[in-house]
């Protein structure tokens, strides 16, 4: 499939919500755990080597799950093959519950729904579903 | 760059909601010819399909700081999707009728993840001033209003077209234009004066914008288009 690898490049230049150096190993059998700098930003996870402009990857994460593997790790797989999982290991428990909370809002749908929820609060409440200029 | 291009390929043609979709001419190169390709918008991710019926995209556009423009082209109803960078391409679209061409300027717009949640901030702060049942600022001067009133009465700006409201309202019919009330039932601003009440939103809304627009003082994340300014 075709896309647009320079702008997502460009992407993962932008300012991160998260960004850390976890461990993080593939969902191939017999991978090893690298060291990665990990950055997310918007709804896609980069993934760099240690002082890399450029990363080695990226995953989008729509229709993804999120899994905790102990100890303080958590895994990304999706929903078309949940065993296929890419594991990441957390310096300590806040951090990896940290990642998890922010992967979990990492989503275009999960957005879509957070917009629903809050017209509709605002709408019980107010009895219009909220005032939003379009920009 | 390594990319899950298998679950790219899924997301492209799963059940979550489609925000437009209809046949495009793409433009293959600078000088190369159109294409008429299936285009399925969902989200920030632009896929584009050999046909409707095909089981796979031939190619997706990811849309994050880009702009959308209307252009000249020797192609009727043409349009592009741009993005910033010395060596950045410039996607040329054409459409099948003026109408497509609007409706796909106006979803292609506000298709970015970054919009959307600026769009979901603005209506969590919202809902956090309204349960928190805070005072309304003092009232501010008069100042000439360049905005006429809408048809229902009710100068709320409405949020949703009617494609993107189908999209993320699923199987629910998009929510009926804000209706003027006299007073609502519930609620700690049942009191306040509809005007003062857009005057107070408006206000909010207005600094919000200004800080956005500062912080992304680059051009290439401006998401304004001309009918963002239209008859509001």
């Amino acid at each position: 499939m075709r896309y647009n690898e320079k702008e997502l490049q460009a992407l993962s230049r932008q300012p991160a919500e998260l960004a850390a150096e976890l461990g993080m190993r593939g969902p191939k059998k017999g991978s090893v755990v690298k060291r990665r700098l990990v950055k997310l930003v918007v709804n896609f996870l980069f993934y760099f080597r240690t002082d890399e402009a450029e990363p080695v990857g990226a995953l989008l994460l729509e229709r993804c799950i999120v899994a905790r593997e102990e100890p303080s790790g958590f895994s990304i797989s999706f929903m078309e093959d949940p065993e296929r999982k890419y594991y990441f290991k957390c310096c300590s428990e806040e951090q990896c519950q940290e990642w998890m909370e922010a992967l979990h809002q990492a989503s275009y749908e999960f957005m879509r729904r957070s917009l629903i929820f809050y017209r509709n609060e605002i709408q019980k409440m107010t009895g219009s579903p909220g005032a939003v200029r379009h920009i | 760059m390594k990319l899950n291009e298998r679950s790219l390929a899924f997301y492209a043609t799963c059940d979550a909601p489609v925000d437009n979709a209809g046949f495009l001419y793409k433009k293959g190169g600078r000088h190369a010819a159109y294409h008429r390709r299936w285009f399925v918008l969902r989200g920030n991710m632009l896929f584009y399909f050999e046909d409707a019926a095909s089981r796979e995209p031939v190619g997706v556009i990811i849309l994050e700081g880009c702009t959308v423009e209307l252009v000249e082209a020797a192609e009727e109803f043409a349009f592009a999707v741009r993005f910033a960078g010395t060596r950045a391409r410039t996607y040329v679209l054409a459409a099948e009728s003026q109408a497509a061409m609007e409706g796909w300027v106006k979803a292609l717009s506000r298709a970015s993840f970054d919009y959307l949640r600026l769009v979901v901030r603005e209506l969590e702060q919202q809902l956090a001033a309204v349960r928190a049942g805070a005072c309304p600022p003092p009232p501010l001067p008069r100042r000439p209003s360049a905005l006429p009133p809408k048809e229902n009465g009710c100068a709320v700006w409405s949020t949703e077209a009617p494609v993107a409201s189908a999209a993320l309202s699923g199987s629910e019919p998009p929510p009926p234009p804000p209706r003027r009330r006299a007073s609502a039932p519930h609620g700690p601003l049942d009191a306040a004066p509809f005007a003062q009440l857009h005057e107070w939103y408006g206000q909010e809304i207005r600094a919000l914008r200004s800080r956005w627009l500062t912080s992304r003082a680059q051009p290439d994340r401006c998401q304004g288009l001309s009918w963002a300014t239209e008859g509001h």
